[in-house]
């Protein structure tokens, strides 16, 4: 037919164009995906070049002499001695050896200047600590502070601006020449609270903060979501409560996590009096959030356990109860474990209802129990990064790295537990 | 994407039938089907599709099995047989509608006016504007009956003024006998339509760019009886003008609108002839024990 | 004793029930020869002793927990000289706080009024007396219920019913839970945005265009009242978020396309889970990115080009937001196209149709609906996103369209109001809950209409 052949050719001829716009439109496909993969890589490829320094301290390693007439002090036990004395003379002492011909008044609080903040309480915490000590040469390491730590890490980062002054670059690298300066290992960052002084800084107070408020949520969470679950699919009726009660838990699910806060205040530390700050608060306000996660996956996990399993056991006789105890509840737990360690992880990265009941407070010790006062991983580094202080930049970059090195570990646990329970029916 | 499994549940399918046809007892399978040996006629004077030794299979398994086959010119053939059979596979290949899935595989040599469908070179678009495809389950899109029946034509660009797509929209209506019932209605939703109607529908689609052969994969099992018959009557009218290949399941439906019948049995084509010829006096055995009723 | 220790001793307790009923019902069966005698198990007749035991005191506990300190509070104001007693809950609050401190031990008794030096130390006594009346009470609960439990192991009670029904219970219990959690939120954003609007007008909050409650401070200076219209934060947060979905919606919706209909199995299963890490990432990360490294960027590439652009500019907060909700959008679309049925697909590709025609001019036209709602579902987590905001988006209420200036965001806002020391009562601490409820009736509208939308596109398809 003549029609046919005719539009055979027409076809034949817009088959360039066509495949044109086919080409095209792959294109921004891969351009799609090639943004998202490339912002994931930026991302992590910032928060490193950002943070591996964070790992790495700098400290002054000198040989004090713990001279009792220099610091005013003869007796280390007695308090009222202790607050009069002068723990940082015996420090710029002993810097004045390497720099003799610095000794004007204005030289040696320059000098003084190149150790950290908290130098001369860490020489009193240790004549408390050994009093016969006193009179004797230690050598100690001290943190160096922060300026000298920025321009012995960073020297050429734009980023970062050097505030020391000429002479004491100078200094400074004479002491590193001579090793007295020295890089090596932040042990301090796994060992301390927070500080006001990034070098004493540390996130292990914001670690154990985390883990105590997670192991809240989960001990709430957890139970309660599948015990829900299970309700909801087992148990409930066909009526508006059910109804009802699911919609809440789809909107529940959508709300945004300030809006928890805004609860935990208005409802548990107003109305319930309980005490802010505390990790029994957050994990509750943590766990209500988590909730509809868990159950929505809980839920999943019940629908996906075979008919046959339960009418062979209610074919034996057993009661409804038994049926989802005995047989559901065990066959779904690996899809219920694997939906709430994901929620879990969510829980762990959440900052902003904690800012609102109170975990956002300047908290230097390490949590002890359930309601000391602490604050969290995510919230830590939400401080350190709106702080001023330069030193704490890496530090929240360490940190990030810490948090979300924890949430890798959780979802392999979760993928793990996936594969290894998943059963085949 | 779902393109994995209806690979996977055909070849499912398969097995399952496999098991369940009853073998004559006094011949066994592997002297009653011999590969690449048909009996009947399947070879015609100047064909439309020429196919030789054509072999498909879904990774290791060989759904069609060296297949050798001519389909005439504004012919209309029937496939028949028991399902799983492979004749709709071997019907898709025809315009390459197993290229989405990755792990079908077609051999063999199959022409359309002596050039290889399967050719590297050879263009599936194309191909496809020529030889167009029933579905079983009326697919109509999620549009107007207008828009359905014109997408092709736009897509092609087959109309330069929007009174040439009129005219080709109203005229594929025609043809699939449509044009009386959706005249009044053509801006509303296609899916509204009854079975019938929408895989006259799909059928109308189909002509609108105005292809040479029509492939229709069963296109009246989800039909009810009158629908049916009239889709039967619009695949006789349309028989002056297209080549039709018709994968069907009932044999009245292929004894009324085909002129040629093709019977297919585990992967293996039995035997082609005149259709009255297969249904009155088959000359294989297998042939005669499906239309029977022996088994199917 | 304190609640942290109550608790684990109720527990020990219903232990020891368990443990006693179990011996019991083993006790009452072996006359009667051997414990098929029994209604039921005695893992039941125990489980219900410890259930009777446990739940009542917990119920007890909990309550008594919930509420002594606000009675002990009402109390002990009472009892402070008629002269003295506070005019408003403010004032209250810091009486209160006096008080407290007092009784703790960190303000020198000789250094307030002898009014507070004397409910501090009535504060003092009621507290232990709480203490002890508390757990005299939790303990005799749980004893009772145990006891109770202990009488009821009779081989004619069918104690498994009794234990089912008691954990169906619980099990309802906890599903309502939601309900409880949806009636908290409403319950304590409402009763202060009452109060926040008895001082401000709906009116001024809704219409007015300036937003300024710091003024609010200085309460003794003319004209303090400070300002709170919504609308600049309004606009700075639709800024934002209409920056963040012009990223995620073009970037989610076309690799999930890709990945669905042209990317090869291989491509798919590596892509898919590293598009996903990118949800996982918490959001304070998201904020220090785009605080300490887009912000500056975009700072610079402004200047560069001969722009003004803020260090806290909408574009980055927006961008990197975009970028936090690629992952979602991408997986809503990705369901959604996938729910598209394949039939229409091969219906289009058997006319010829190339893959994008198939794509643009069948599958997306049908998945709209779908892909509608989960646009909606994203908005909505943009809108309330707070942590990227805080960190990288202003203070400044500007009421402006211009990316490359500061605004600052209805979750911002509700942050800085609430953080850190609080004055009570105050129209500014109050306004933050009045945002509060805004943000949750839109972010709730936003969800119930795009749930609907994709639940009626699911149904379609079925």
């Amino acid at each position: 037919m003549s029609d046919q052949s005719a539009q055979a050719e027409i076809v034949r001829n817009s088959l360039k164009r066509r495949y044109r716009k086919e080409r095209r439109f792959r294109l921004y496909g891969i351009l799609a995906i090639f943004i998202a993969l490339a912002s994931l890589f930026i991302l992590f490829a910032d928060i490193i070049g950002k943070g591996h320094t964070g790992f790495v301290k700098t400290t002054i390693t000198l040989e004090v002499v713990l001279d009792s007439e220099l610091m005013y002090l003869d007796d280390p036990t007695d308090a009222d001695q202790r607050s009069m004395a002068d723990f940082s003379a015996p420090i710029i002492a002993a810097l004045q050896e390497h720099f003799p011909e610095a000794d004007s008044a204005g030289e040696k609080r320059e000098l003084g200047r190149l150790i950290g903040t908290y130098a001369a309480s860490e020489i009193r915490d240790l004549l408390i600590a050994k009093p016969d000590l006193l009179n004797s040469t230690q050598s100690i390491e001290f943190p160096a502070h922060d300026r000298v730590s920025v321009y012995v890490k960073h020297p050429d980062n734009s980023q970062y601006s050097i505030k020391l002054s000429e002479q004491q670059q100078r200094w400074v690298d004479e002491l590193l020449e001579k090793g007295v300066i020295d890089t090596s290992f932040n042990d301090v960052l796994f060992s301390r609270g927070d500080s006001r002084e990034p070098a004493n800084a540390g996130v292990l107070g914001a670690i154990v903060g985390s883990l105590l408020t997670m192991l809240v949520t989960l001990a709430i969470a957890f139970p309660v979501g599948v015990a829900a679950a299970v309700y909801l699919e087992e148990f409930a009726p066909q009526n508006k409560i059910t109804d009802f009660i699911e919609v809440n838990i789809n909107n529940l699910a959508a709300v945004p996590s300030i809006i928890f806060g805004l609860l935990g205040l208005a409802v548990f530390i107003g109305l319930f009096g309980m005490p802010r700050s505390v990790p029994v608060l957050g994990g509750m306000v943590l766990a209500l959030m988590t909730l509809p996660t868990i159950i929505i996956s809980s839920r999943a996990a019940i629908k996906s356990v075979p008919p046959s399993i339960r009418e062979a056991a209610e074919g034996i006789g057993a009661s409804k109860m038994q049926v989802v105890l005995h047989h559901v509840v065990p066959l779904a737990m690996p899809g219920m474990l694997t939906g709430s360690i994901i929620g879990m992880a969510q829980a762990l990265g959440e900052t902003a209802p904690l800012l609102l009941i109170g975990m956002v407070a300047f908290i230097v010790d390490v949590p002890g129990g359930f309601l000391d006062s602490a604050t969290v991983l995510p919230v830590q580094i939400y401080l350190w990064a709106s702080s001023s202080e330069q030193g704490f930049v890496e530090l929240a970059s360490a940190a990030i790295m810490v948090l979300l090195t924890f949430m890798i570990i959780m979802n392999a646990l979760a993928i793990w537990l996936r594969k290894r329970l998943e059963r085949r029916w | 994407m779902n393109t994995m499994n209806p690979s996977i549940a055909a070849k499912a399918n398969m097995q399952d039938q496999g098991a369940e046809i009853p073998v004559p007892a006094d011949r066994p399978e592997d002297t009653i089907i011999e590969e690449g040996r048909t009996v009947g006629k399947p070879f015609v004077d100047d064909p439309k599709f020429k196919l030789r030794n054509v072999s498909v299979s879904y990774g290791s398994d060989r759904a069609i099995k060296d297949i050798s086959l001519d389909i005439g010119r504004n012919e209309v053939i029937s496939f028949i047989g028991p399902s799983g059979c492979g004749k709709s596979t071997f019907l898709r290949c025809l315009n390459r509608m197993n290229d989405s899935i990755d792990i079908c595989r077609v051999e063999g040599q199959l022409l359309l006016d002596d050039e290889d469908v399967y050719h590297s070179k050879r263009d599936v678009v194309e191909l496809r504007a020529r030889v167009g495809m029933v579905f079983q389950k009326p697919n109509p899109f999620p549009k107007s009956i207008y828009d359905n029946v014109a997408y092709g034509p736009r897509i092609h660009g087959l109309a330069n003024r929007k009174s040439d797509l009129d005219e080709i929209v109203e005229n594929s209506l025609r043809k699939a006998g449509l044009w009386e019932e959706a005249k009044d209605r053509l801006d509303s939703v296609a899916t509204g339509m009854s079975g019938g109607q929408q895989q006259r529908l799909c059928i109308a689609r189909a002509i609108a760019v105005s292809p040479e052969v029509i492939l229709m994969d069963e296109p009246c099992s989800a039909l009810d009886p009158i629908a049916t018959a009239k889709v039967e009557e619009l695949i006789s009218e349309m028989s002056e003008s297209y080549t039709i290949v018709i994968v069907t399941h009932s044999m009245q439906q292929a004894a009324r609108v085909s002129r040629r019948t093709a019977y297919f049995h585990l992967g293996h084509l039995v035997e082609v002839n005149e259709t009255d010829k297969v249904f009155t006096s088959p000359e294989h055995q297998l042939t005669e024990s499906y239309i029977t009723g022996r088994f199917g | 004793m304190q609640t942290a220790n109550l608790l684990p001793l109720v527990l020990v307790l219903a232990v020891v029930a368990y443990g006693l009923a179990y011996m019991r019902s083993r006790a009452v069966a072996a006359p009667l020869g051997g414990i098929r005698n029994l209604k039921a198990l005695p893992v039941y007749y125990a489980s219900r002793a410890a259930l009777w035991c446990a739940i009542p005191a917990l119920i007890v506990l909990a309550v008594w927990a919930g509420f002594e300190g606000k009675v002990i509070q009402g109390i002990v104001i009472a009892t402070l000289p008629q002269d003295t007693w506070p005019e408003s809950p403010g004032q209250a609050s810091l009486i209160l706080s006096q008080i407290s401190n007092v009784a703790a031990g960190n303000l020198n008794p000789e250094f307030v009024p002898e009014h507070i030096a004397g409910a501090a130390s009535v504060l003092e006594a009621m507290e232990s007396q709480s203490e002890n009346f508390k757990a005299a009470l939790v303990l005799l609960v749980a004893v009772a219920g145990a006891g109770f439990a202990w009488t009821r192991v009779a081989p004619h009670i069918n104690a498994r019913l009794n234990v089912e029904t008691t954990l169906r219970r619980i099990f309802f219990v906890c599903a309502a839970l939601a309900v409880l959690t949806t009636a908290g939120i409403v319950f304590s954003v409402i009763l202060e945005t009452v109060r926040f609007f008895n001082r401000v007008p709906i009116s001024e909050f809704l219409f007015s265009t300036s937003w300024s409650p710091q003024t609010a401070l200085r309460a003794d200076q003319v004209g303090s009242d400070g300002a709170f219209g919504v609308i600049p934060l309004f606009t700075g947060t639709l800024l934002i978020s209409a920056i963040a979905l012009l990223v995620a919606v073009p970037v989610g919706l076309l690799s999930a396309i890709y990945l669905s209909e042209y990317a090869s199995k291989r491509v798919r299963s590596t892509a898919k889970p590293v598009m996903e890490m990118l949800a996982g990432i918490p959001t304070v990360v998201y904020g220090f990115f785009a605080a300490l490294t887009v912000a500056p960027f975009i700072r610079d590439v402004a200047e560069m080009v001969g722009l003004q652009a803020s260090s806290q500019s909408a574009l980055a907060a927006g961008l990197v937001m975009g970028i936090m909700i690629v992952p979602f959008v991408s997986s809503l679309s990705d369901d959604v196209i996938n729910a598209v049925p394949q039939t229409m697909r091969d219906g289009s590709l058997a006319l010829g149709a190339t893959q994008s025609e198939t794509m643009k001019k069948v599958i997306f036209p049908a998945a709209l609906p779908g892909i509608i709602g989960g646009i909606l579902l994203a908005a909505s987590r943009a809108i309330g996103e707070t942590m990227i905001v805080v960190m990288a988006a202003g203070l400044a209420a500007n009421l402006t369209a211009n990316p490359l200036e500061s605004v600052t965001t209805v979750t911002v806002q509700i942050a800085t109001l609430l953080v850190g020391d609080q004055e009570f009562d105050s129209a500014k601490t109050l306004s933050a809950f009045a945002l509060g409820m805004l943000l949750f009736l839109v972010t709730l509208l936003l969800n119930v209409i795009a749930l609907k939308i994709v639940r009626k596109y699911r149904e379609q398809y079925e």
